[in-house]
C-alpha cells in the first residue's frame, strides 16, 4: 500500500514542474536571489515563450487567391508561390512570418507586428522577377566599391550622402550587372539525373527569343560566372548560413557558348538543393498571379495585449469562483478537487508551451470554458460518493463505488464533446479550429486531473480519521 | 425524498413550445444579422480622441461610396464601423478622412471578400449537420443495451429534441438582440452554438445514464417513478455543474473583452437552457412517450 504515496509524490513533482514551466518568472527570480545571497550557481528553469496568435500580439493576416489559370501542375505552382512569398516577407524583416497553402489555390500570409500593411500588400502582390546577371569588369567593380565606402563613411558621420559623386552606384551589386535575359524568356526548369554519376542536374529551356539572348551572353562570358537572382536576391543559400542575402550568389560558370536555348546546370548538389533551385527558376518563369488579398485582418498591437489581459483576468476570477464553490459545496473532497483543478491549469498551460499551441482569443476562450467544465467529473463522482455514504457504506468503499459508478456517465458525455470538437476541428475555419483544439485538449487533461489525480489525493488524505468526521465529506 | 418532476409535464411542454414559437416568429420577422465574416465587407475598429457624431462620420465617408455605413460606439471614445469591402489603399484613405474629423487610432481592420463569406457559411452548415448526426448516432450507440421498457432509439430522439430546443433558444434571443442592438452572428457565436450541442447532450446523458442504471436495479415496473427518482438523484449534480460553468462564463462576459462577450452570452443562454431541457423536456418526454405507446398497446388488445 506504499505504492499510493509514490504515485502521490510523482503527481506533485509533475504538477510543480508543469507550474514552473508554465510560469517560470518567479522561480527564476528566486534562483537569482539565492545565487546572489549564497553565491550558489543554481541553473535557471528554461524559459519558453507562449506562441500568441495575431489577434493577441497584433499584426496582419492576409488570404490570397492564386490565379492558376492553365497551370497543369497546380501543387508545384502553389509551393513555388509560397516559397517566393516567404522569401519576400523574410526580406521585409518580419520576425516570424507564416506562409501557408490552404486547399488547392489559397495562400494565407501572417505577418506579426507589421503596421505598414499597405507596403506589405504591395510587396507580396508583385509578380516574381527572375534575372540572369553577368560579371562586371574589374574597374567597374572597383568604382562601385569605392562609392560604397564613401557612402558608408558619410552615413557614419551623418553627412548628406547625395553630395557624393555617383552615389546611386552604391545601391548596385558591385560584382554583377543585369543582362537582358529575364524570367519571361525561360520556358521551364526541370531536374534530370546524370546518366553515369546519377547526380542531379538542372535543365533550362529558353524560348526562341531567349535562346538568342542566352547565346550572346554565353558567348561573351565563357569561363565566367552567370548569376541568377529572384526578386533581387540569390535563388539559393550558397554559403549555408541559413539566410539568403547579398552574400549568397548562385552563379554557374559558363563552359561554352550555348545555342539552341537548352542549358544544363551541373555541380555537386543534393537533390533537395536542386529541387529548390528548379522550383525558384520556375516561379520566375511562370509567375503565378495573386492580385490583392480576398480577406485581410489587421489587429493593432494595443488591442491584442488588452484582449489578452482581459481574458486572462476573466479566467483567474472564474477559477477562483469555481474553487470557492467547490470548497463550500463539497468541503474536503471539494478542496482536493480544487487542488486538482489548479494542477489541471498548470498542466494544460505547460502543454500549450510544449506542443506548442498558437494561442488565440478563441483558444483562450475554449480553455477558460474548460476550467468550468473540468470539475464536472469530480462533481459526478462526489455526488455519487455522498449517496453511497448515505446508504450506509464504509468510507473507502464509498469512494471506490463513487468512481466506479460515475465512470459511464463521465465517459459518454466527454466522448460526445470530443466528437463535436473533432468535427469542428476538421470542418471549420481557423478561429473555430483554435477553439476546438484547446477545448479538446482541456477535456482530455481534465479527465486525467479529475479522475486520476483526485483519486490519488483522496486515497492519501482520507484515512481512518475521516470515519469519525464524516461531515466534512 | 423524491420530487415528482413529471407531474407537471404539460406545463413544461407549453412553456418550451411558446419559447420555440417565439423564436420562429422572431426569426421570420427579424431574421438574423450576420457578421461580415459571413456576409463579406469591412469592419474597422477605431478609437477617437473624442467620438464625433454619427452624422459627422457618415458625411466624412460619403465620397467613398461605401454603401450602408453602420457606426457602433464602443467604450468611452471608440467605435466600430462597418461598410462594404474595400482594398488597402481605400482603407488608408478612409482612415485619413476620419483623422480629419477627429484624431483617430485604428485598433483593428478586417476585410472579408464575398467568396470567403459564402464558403464560411457552407462550412458552418456542414459542421452543424455533421455534429447533429454524430451526436444522435452516439447516443443510440451508448444506450444500445437498454431496450426495455423504452427502446434505445427513443433516448436518442428525445435528446435530439432537447438539443434543438437548446440551440433554438439562443438563436431566437440573438435574432431579437440583432434587431434591438445590432448584435451580429459572428464566428465566435457559431463556435459557442456548436459547443452547446456538445454540452446540452452532456447533461441529458448523465440523467439518462441514471435512468438506465435504475432500470437495471429496480426492474422495469413503474417507469415514471424510476425517471423521477433518477432526476431527484442527479439534481444536485445538475445544479453544481451548471453553476461552475456559469461562473467562468459570467466572469468572461463581464471581464473578457469585446470579442468574447457575446461568445460567453451565447453559452450562458444555451447551457442554462440545456440544464432546463434535460430535466424538464427530455426526461418527461421519455415518460410521455412510454405512456402513449402503453395506451396504444392496450387499445390494440
Amino acid at each position: 500500500m506504499q505504492q499510493k504515496y509514490y504515485i502521490f509524490i510523482g503527481v506533485l513533482i509533475l504538477a510543480v514542474l508543469a507550474g514552473i514551466f508554465a510560469y517560470p518568472n518567479h522561480f527564476n527570480k528566486g534562483v537569482d536571489f539565492l545565487n546572489h545571497k549564497l553565491s550558489w550557481t543554481l541553473p535557471h528553469f528554461p524559459e519558453k515563450p507562449y506562441i500568441l496568435g495575431l489577434d493577441l500580439q497584433g499584426g496582419v493576416s492576409l488570404v490570397y487567391q492564386a490565379d492558376l489559370g492553365t497551370v497543369t501542375d497546380k501543387s508545384a505552382a502553389m509551393s513555388g508561390l509560397r516559397d517566393v512569398i516567404e522569401r519576400r516577407v523574410n526580406m521585409f524583416g518580419v520576425s516570424e512570418p507564416v506562409v501557408q497553402i490552404q486547399g488547392t489555390d489559397r495562400l494565407t500570409v501572417e505577418l506579426p507586428g507589421v503596421t505598414d500593411v499597405q507596403q506589405a500588400i504591395q510587396m507580396i502582390g508583385q509578380t516574381p522577377y527572375l534575372e540572369f546577371d553577368e560579371e562586371r569588369a574589374a574597374e567597374e567593380t572597383k568604382q562601385i566599391l569605392d562609392v560604397i565606402k564613401q557612402v558608408q563613411a558619410a552615413e557614419a558621420a551623418k553627412q548628406d550622402i547625395t553630395k557624393i559623386k555617383d552615389w546611386q552606384l552604391a545601391l548596385q551589386n558591385p560584382y554583377f550587372k543585369p543582362t537582358d535575359l529575364t524570367g519571361k524568356y525561360l520556358t521551364k526548369a526541370t531536374i534530370v539525373f546524370d546518366q553515369t554519376t546519377y547526380k542531379p542536374q538542372i535543365q533550362l529551356q529558353f524560348n526562341d527569343a531567349g535562346a538568342q539572348i542566352f547565346a550572346d551572353i554565353t558567348a561573351r562570358n565563357i569561363k565566367k560566372p552567370l548569376a541568377i537572382f529572384l526578386d533581387g536576391a540569390s535563388i539559393i543559400d550558397t554559403n549555408g548560413d541559413g539566410k539568403i542575402d547579398n552574400q549568397d550568389l548562385y552563379a554557374p560558370i559558363v563552359q561554352d557558348k550555348i545555342t539552341g536555348g537548352k542549358a544544363v546546370i551541373t555541380g555537386d548538389m543534393s537533390s533537395q538543393t536542386a529541387n529548390s533551385i528548379a522550383s525558384r527558376l520556375n516561379s520566375g518563369a511562370l509567375p503565378v498571379k495573386i492580385g490583392s488579398p480576398i480577406s485581410q485582418e489587421t489587429v493593432g498591437p494595443t488591442l491584442g495585449s488588452v484582449s489578452l489581459q482581459k481574458s486572462l483576468l476573466a479566467g483567474i476570477y472564474g477559477l477562483l469562483a469555481v474553487v470557492i464553490f467547490m470548497v463550500v459545496f463539497y468541503r474536503f473532497p471539494g478542496l482536493l478537487a480544487s487542488l486538482a483543478l489548479v494542477i489541471y491549469v498548470a498542466l494544460t498551460l505547460a502543454i500549450f508551451k510544449l506542443i506548442p499551441v498558437t494561442l488565440t482569443l478563441a483558444g483562450i476562450g475554449g480553455f477558460i470554458l474548460s476550467i468550468g467544465m473540468a470539475v464536472d467529473a469530480n462533481i459526478l463522482i462526489f455526488a455519487r460518493m455522498k449517496e453511497e455514504i448515505k446508504s450506509g457504506k464504509g468510507l473507502s468503499q464509498a469512494i471506490d463505488e463513487g468512481f466506479k459508478r460515475a465512470w459511464p456517465s463521465i465517459r459518454d458525455s466527454n466522448f460526445n464533446s470530443l466528437i463535436v470538437c473533432a468535427i469542428l476541428f476538421f470542418v471549420a475555419t481557423s478561429f473555430i479550429k483554435g477553439f476546438a483544439f484547446t477545448l479538446a485538449l482541456g477535456i482530455i487533461v481534465s479527465l486525467f486531473s479529475a479522475i486520476f489525480i483526485t483519486r490519488i489525493f483522496l486515497m492519501v488524505f482520507v484515512g481512518k480519521w475521516a470515519e469519525k468526521a464524516k461531515w466534512i465529506l | 425524498m423524491q420530487f415528482n418532476f413529471t407531474k407537471y409535464s404539460i406545463i413544461y411542454y407549453i412553456f418550451s413550445g411558446l419559447l420555440i414559437i417565439a423564436t420562429i416568429v422572431s426569426l421570420s420577422m427579424f431574421g438574423l444579422k450576420f457578421g461580415i465574416e459571413f456576409a463579406g465587407g469591412s469592419n474597422m475598429e477605431v478609437n477617437f480622441q473624442k467620438t464625433p457624431s454619427n452624422d459627422a462620420i457618415q458625411s466624412a465617408l460619403k465620397s467613398f461610396n461605401l454603401g450602408e455605413i453602420t457606426v457602433q460606439p464602443t467604450g468611452s471614445s471608440g467605435a466600430i464601423l462597418q461598410f462594404k469591402g474595400v482594398d488597402e489603399a481605400t482603407h488608408q484613405q478612409i482612415l485619413a478622412a476620419l483623422n480629419k474629423v477627429n484624431p483617430t487610432i485604428e485598433k483593428s481592420f478586417q476585410y472579408i471578400g464575398p467568396s470567403i463569406g459564402q464558403e464560411l457559411r457552407n462550412k458552418t452548415e456542414l459542421a452543424i449537420a455533421l455534429a447533429l448526426v454524430a451526436i444522435t448516432l452516439y447516443i443510440a450507440f451508448a444506450f444500445r443495451k437498454v431496450s426495455k421498457p423504452v427502446s434505445s432509439w427513443k433516448y436518442g430522439i428525445t435528446s435530439l429534441i432537447a438539443l434543438f430546443h437548446d440551440v433554438l433558444v439562443p438563436i431566437g434571443i440573438f435574432s431579437i438582440l440583432g434587431k434591438l442592438y445590432n448584435v451580429e452572428i459572428t464566428i465566435p457565436i457559431v463556435a459557442a452554438l456548436l459547443t452547446i450541442l456538445g454540452f446540452s447532450v452532456h447533461d441529458t446523458i448523465v440523467i439518462f445514464d441514471r435512468i438506465r442504471e435504475n432500470i437495471l436495479r429496480r426492474g422495469m415496473g413503474q417507469f415514471e417513478d424510476t425517471v423521477n427518482w433518477s432526476l431527484t438523484q442527479t439534481l444536485g449534480r445538475s445544479i453544481s455543474t451548471v453553476l461552475t460553468v456559469e461562473f467562468v462564463l459570467v466572469s468572461l462576459y463581464f471581464l473578457g473583452g469585446e470579442t468574447l462577450k457575446y461568445f460567453a452570452l451565447t453559452l450562458i443562454i444555451g447551457i442554462t437552457s440545456g440544464a432546463y431541457s434535460s430535466i424538464f423536456i427530455a426526461s418527461p418526454l421519455l415518460v410521455s412517450w412510454y405512456k402513449w405507446s402503453l395506451k396504444k398497446e392496450q387499445k390494440g388488445r
